[in-house]
């Protein structure tokens, strides 16, 4: 037993779910490809800080450390800590009273040559029910939004699932450890009218016309036979017609 | 397959070709009016004696004639707007009205009649300061134009320019107006402000110098406010702190210093604080102007004076007095003055100019509206009466910017609110019912049914039914009459008692909000206003917020709107409520806002009385609730805690959001920055909260349900770049939920540029902006799909929808520039939605939200026809017949307004700028009501045919039966 207690204590101070982040072309403006090798240096990490209070007075302190690094294939880590006894206990006190849960993060810029201005004045705050938090056993995914400079302008997290159903959690397995899914969304690029695209397809379309011989046959090539019967229809109704008249006549 | 797409596209097309208003449809449910804005310039043709030309200039950068004996247009030209079409001067001589255009920009000479355009020509840089006409021997041949830094003289037939000269010292001396009496010369005036007059004195032939002198005048600070020219070239001004007016000859050499006479040798005292103000008037450009002025000496004191001798005399003092006016006809040159009678009434009377003589029988009647502002401008048309008396009529403007005009003895020939020119924001009521329905109505109310018995129940309803009788019977009486009457005779007056909502609720009550602060109760199916408010103390400009509390349906609870409004001093909010049906003002307290008000928010939660709540939130992030009963209050506590708001602070590019409490405070919960050092957020947008969508999803192809992302709680924010560099500019667009602050979605749509005009409506947002690269408008849709299934089909909860939507986007060309946007909206939503484009050539497009649709694909297959996708094509059409305004084109538009109406198919709408115009639009065609066209007589004979062969059958076949079973 305590071999899993030791191997779960390691397991969370090692947590640390990593996504991808690929940085867009625009985002690397500025930056020579020497950076990509000295990466593991230029990173830097800022706080990841939570807050969960009853009486909804927020008092945030550290949850953990998210470290990004820089170069060709901008990652985020998060390495964080496990929640305490007296946190569990809190936090499941403010789930009763479906308080909130906060977490924030401060102001600052992914790119690395704007090292010096990055840390900018201000947290970006967000929230979710606490009570999500627990009945989802601390799974939850962590997105920071950067604009197009690469500077931090958002965060956002969820609980899967979101919902609070009122299932009972058993503290002491459920609630010790993080299971977080973090990543760092740039804006995509909005497209365009496309109009080479839509120009070669008409070309194509022109040109398929073009091969194709039926189309290009001419009107007495691809409707004889209907000429020829209507011709034909014609001549049997009008000389079925004539001898009558002609009839009358002679008489 | 070629032939398959173009098929499929003619088809589609072919679909919506029939959705333009047939020639007999002209005018049967649309209505347009057009206004002129705040006149600047009114001029009267007094050419000829039967002239109705009435010529204006108006701050909206309107040049317009109107008919003096109806108020209508005869013609309008409508400038460009802002400052490059302002309209600086507006001269009339004869049939030619010279305009100088666009701070001196431009100087064009109009042909009156049919308001054609004689000539124009480009004037030198240089911002402009007066404008005169110029005559020699009694001729009028010049105009001169003068600059900051030089004057120009042009011919009055040609507009070819004389000559101009380069005015001496310019950088010093601020030149300001310029006089010319008809001998041949012309003076510049300008002034070092607290020091000296300059006076330069050109000649007409050719510009040159005669003269220059420069006159002591330490007093002085602006020539144009308080000097003028009287007489036979006698410089006039009046000063203010030391009481007394000074004289100046412009020709004579020998006089160097201006000559102070005091006002109180006249027993004259200027009020204090107030500005004195003189008015003098030179009949005839070619003649030096009269020795006869007017002094305003307080706001409500004007005194006629003559300069006889180098002495100035009072001829009469008009006390007390609004306004007073020179008007000349003929020889005679008449004073018209405005003074109060009463409370509600002032009188107009006419004096002759020479000797401050009243003239008998001239007395005009001039009724204030009560719920109008007070008169603020006098335009007097005098004329020669058979018996060589003069007559006259007066045009009156007040500050609601409202045109009266007046003929002897007080009736009014015509109004214009001219307020209607500069709509902020409007919404549309429903009107109530008529008694009798509401009788019907109010019987199945709660109250009733509990107090009564079932016996008295039943005789209730047989009473109400009877009355039912009655009101139809009156009513096919009347339908009747009229129509026995000839169709000309019949008027359609439109008065409030009449007020109705008919069957299918298509006549609405249009509540319009003007930037002068006043508003209108507008029918929707004539145009009628019907009622006017005038706010006194607002900001003018300022942004008013319209909120409808409480709708018709609570009878007998009257129906409430409360307007947000900013006072004209304090800048504080103050709450207006009143009836939108009648205009009056509510009785309701209010509550004291004693702080700005950063964000109102409309509740669903409803008090006792059927009012909805409004939340008021002020700069500490307190609360404010209106009503705020006890009710509402315990209420407000229940629900604190899913009551969340966002606030936008765009100077620090910050939103963020919060939760109320239950003591109606407020707590902040999220927070996003988007750095102001890159972008700035331009609009924030969420949805209509009136906004139904009929279907959850869109059925491919393949049959499979593909489920709209429906957050009603979705943010659009639009950014735009700092850099505008057209290679580095960018608009950015982010779909943020404003309750949890979570964003959406972050696109940036690259070498673009604002303006941004953007909808946001359902699942998706479409907005364009200006291509800086390939210098062209495009169109780009986002729309967002949860996928093939849903999270919790049940309710949407902005806190449990933990997966991202699927964004699908895609971009067009449009091929013109565009003013505003907005989407049809209709009762239930299952009719298709069309985009309603203003044009700045004041068409109205309604384009099929079919052609916006991310899914267009590239290449058909067989699942995106049986899904009735349009190819992609990346220019969007415009097809004339999509115009839903026709020839009615709406000058400068600038919003449109789209409401539902009782009938699904049916969306009315409004699009307002300098024009108003008042339409429905069908997007799927009027499904649910047959054509006006329809055949009743051919459907109905055929129906009694049929019915009569078959009664006539069966008898005869019963004959042959009886005859066959005699056999």
């Amino acid at each position: 037993m305590a071999t899993i207690r030791i191997l779960s204590l390691i397991l969370a101070v090692l947590s640390s779910i990593t996504l991808l982040w690929t940085q867009s072309g625009e985002c690397n403006n500025g930056r020579r490809s020497e950076d990509a090798v000295d990466t593991d240096f230029s990173g830097f990490s800022v706080p990841l800080e939570h807050s969960f209070e009853v009486d909804d007075v927020p008092r945030f302190h550290l949850r953990g450390v998210l470290q990004f690094r820089g170069g060709r294939e901008h990652g985020v880590y998060l390495s964080q800590n496990q929640l305490s006894e007296k946190d569990r206990i809190t936090l499941k006190d403010v789930a009763a009273v479906d308080g909130l849960y906060r977490i924030r993060v401060p102001r600052v810029s992914l790119q690395v040559d704007r090292q010096t201005e990055r840390q900018s004045e201000g947290y970006l705050t967000t929230f979710v029910r606490a009570c999500s938090l627990v009945e989802s056993h601390l799974s939850d995914v962590i997105t920071l939004h950067t604009d197009v400079s690469g500077c931090v302008v958002g965060i956002s997290i969820v609980t899967i699932p979101g919902s609070c159903r009122g299932i009972e959690v058993e503290d002491e397995v459920d609630l010790e450890v993080f299971n977080t899914t973090i990543s760092v969304v740039a804006p995509v690029t909005a497209p365009v009218p496309e109009t080479a695209p839509y120009i070669e397809r008409m070309e194509q379309e022109m040109e398929k016309k073009g091969k194709n011989p039926q189309e290009q046959k001419s009107f007495f090539a691809k409707y004889w036979y209907l000429i020829l019967g209507g011709a034909v229809f014609l001549m049997a109704t009008s000389s079925a017609q004539t001898p009558p008249g002609g009839v009358r006549e002679q008489s | 397959m070629a032939w398959l797409v173009v098929r499929l596209a003619i088809s589609v097309s072919l679909l919506y070709t029939a959705s333009a208003v047939f020639e007999d449809q002209v005018g049967k449910f649309d209505w347009r009016q057009q206004f002129i804005g705040k006149v600047r310039f009114a001029l009267f043709d007094t050419h000829s004696q039967a002239s109705k030309k009435l010529l204006v200039a108006t701050d909206k950068n309107v040049f317009a004639s109107l008919n003096s004996r109806t108020g209508d247009l005869f013609w309008r030209h409508v400038d460009k707007t802002g400052p490059e079409g302002h309209i600086d001067a507006l001269l009339m001589y004869g049939q030619d009205a010279v305009v100088v255009v666009g701070n001196g920009r431009l100087l064009r000479s109009w042909e009156t009649t049919v308001g054609g355009l004689k000539w124009e020509t480009v004037l030198d840089t240089g911002s402009f300061q007066a404008a005169a006409l110029v005559g020699v021997q009694d001729l009028v041949k010049y105009v001169a134009v003068l600059k900051k830094s030089a004057i120009s003289l042009h011919d009055l037939s040609s507009g070819s320019q004389i000559w101009v000269e380069n005015l001496p010292d310019s950088d010093s001396v601020q030149y300001q107006t310029i006089y010319s009496g008809g001998n041949g010369l012309l003076f510049v005036l300008g002034v070092v402000p607290n020091s000296h007059i300059v006076i330069v004195e050109y000649k007409i032939e050719d510009g040159e110098i005669m003269n220059k002198k420069s006159v002591e005048a330490a007093w002085m600070s602006s020539l144009e406010s308080s000097c003028a020219v009287i007489s036979s070239g006698i410089l006039l001004c009046v000063d203010q702190i030391t009481q007394s007016l000074y004289t100046l000859s412009l020709q004579s050499a020998e006089q160097t210093e201006m000559r102070q006479i005091h006002l109180q040798t006249l027993d004259l005292e200027v009020a204090s604080g107030f500005r004195p103000v003189l008015t003098s008037t030179q009949p005839n450009p070619a003649q030096p102007p009269l020795s006869e002025f007017f002094l305003q000496l307080s706001p409500d004191h004007h005194i006629l004076l003559q300069f006889k001798d180098g002495l100035i005399a009072p001829l009469r003092d008009f006390s007390p007095s609004y306004l007073a006016a020179f008007a000349t006809s003929g020889e005679r040159t008449v004073a018209a003055v405005m003074s109060p009678k009463n409370d509600t009434a002032c009188s107009i009377n006419l004096f002759s100019a020479d000797t401050g003589r009243r003239h008998l029988d001239t007395t005009v009647i001039y009724h204030m509206d009560p719920n109008g502002g007070k008169p603020n401008r006098l335009y007097v048309h005098a004329f020669l009466k058979k018996d060589d008396s003069v007559g006259y009529r007066v045009m009156v403007q007040t500050e609601d910017l409202t045109l009266t005009f007046l003929q002897q003895p007080g009736r009014v020939v015509w109004m214009r609110e001219e307020a209607l020119a500069d709509v902020v924001t409007m919404e549309m009521v429903d009107l109530p019912f008529t008694g009798t329905q509401a009788e019907l109505e109010g019987e199945f109310g709660k109250k009733a049914a509990i107090q009564d018995g079932l016996l008295p129940m039943v005789l209730k309803r047989l009473s109400s039914q009877f009355i039912l009788l009655q009101a139809w019977l009156a009513h096919l009486w009347k339908l009747f009459y009229d129509a026995r009457q000839p169709r000309s005779s019949v008027k359609n007056e439109v008065t409030i008692d009449i007020l109705s909502r008919d069957e299918f609720n298509l006549q609405k009550m249009m509540l319009m909000v003007t930037a002068s602060g006043k508003l209108f109760g507008i029918d929707s199916k004539s145009g009628t206003i019907l009622w006017k408010q005038y706010l006194e103390n607002i900001q003018p400009n300022s942004v008013f917020k319209l909120i409808v509390q409480r709708t018709t349906a609570h009878f007998p609870h009257p129906p409430q709107c409360t307007l947000l409004i900013k006072h004209k001093d304090t800048g504080l909010g103050s709450l207006y409520v009143f009836n939108p049906i009648f205009g009056k003002k509510s009785q309701i307290s209010v509550p004291a806002l004693p702080r700005p008000v950063l964000q109102t928010l409309l509740l669903p939660v409803i008090d006792q009385d059927y009012a909805k709540v409004l939340l008021l939130i002020d700069d500490q992030y307190k609360v404010t609730a209106f009503p705020s009963t006890k009710n509402v209050l315990q209420q407000l506590q229940d629900t604190a805690s899913s009551i969340f708001f966002y606030l936008v602070d765009s100077s620090q590019g910050k939103l963020s959001g919060f939760r109320l409490r239950k003591d109606l405070s407020t707590e902040l919960i999220w927070e996003v920055v988007i750095p102001t050092e890159v972008q700035k957020i331009v609009a924030v947008k969420g949805k209509r909260a009136n906004e139904h969508v009929h279907s959850q999803g869109r059925v491919m192809g393949d049959r499979s349900v593909l489920y709209k992302y429906l957050n009603p709680n979705l943010l659009a924010v639009i950014t735009e770049s700092t850099d505008t560099h057209q290679e580095r500019s960018f608009v950015g667009i982010f779909l943020i939920d404003g309750v949890t602050g979570r964003i959406v979605h972050e696109a940036v749509q690259r070498k673009a540029r604002g303006p941004v005009h953007f909808v946001h409506s359902e699942n998706w947002v479409v907005y364009v902006y200006w291509n800086s690269k390939f210098r062209r408008n495009e169109f780009s849709v986002l729309e967002l799909f949860e996928g093939a299934e849903l999270y919790n089909s049940t309710v949407f909860s902005s806190l449990d929808r933990p997966h991202a939507p699927q964004v699908l986007q895609q971009s067009y060309i449009f091929p013109a520039p565009i003013n505003t946007l907005e989407a049809t909206l209709t009762e239930k939503g299952i009719t298709s939605r069309h985009l309603l484009v203003g044009l700045p050539s004041g068409n109205i497009l309604s384009l099929p939200k079919m052609f916006l649709d991310p899914r267009r694909p590239e290449l058909v297959s067989e699942q995106s026809r049986e899904e009735n996708l349009i190819p992609y094509a990346p220019e969007m059409p415009i097809r004339e017949e999509w115009f839903i305004n026709y020839n009615q084109t709406v000058s400068s538009v600038r919003g449109i307004y789209t409401a539902p109406s009782g009938l699904e198919s049916t969306c009315l709408v409004v699009a307002y700028g300098l024009d108003i115009y008042q339409t429905r639009v069908f997007p799927s065609k009027q499904f649910d009501v047959l054509k006006d066209d329809y055949d009743y007589i051919l459907i109905s004979s055929v129906l009694f045919g049929l019915f009569f062969a078959t009664m006539i059958s069966k008898r005869l076949a019963e004959v042959k039966l009886l005859n066959r079973a005699w056999r």
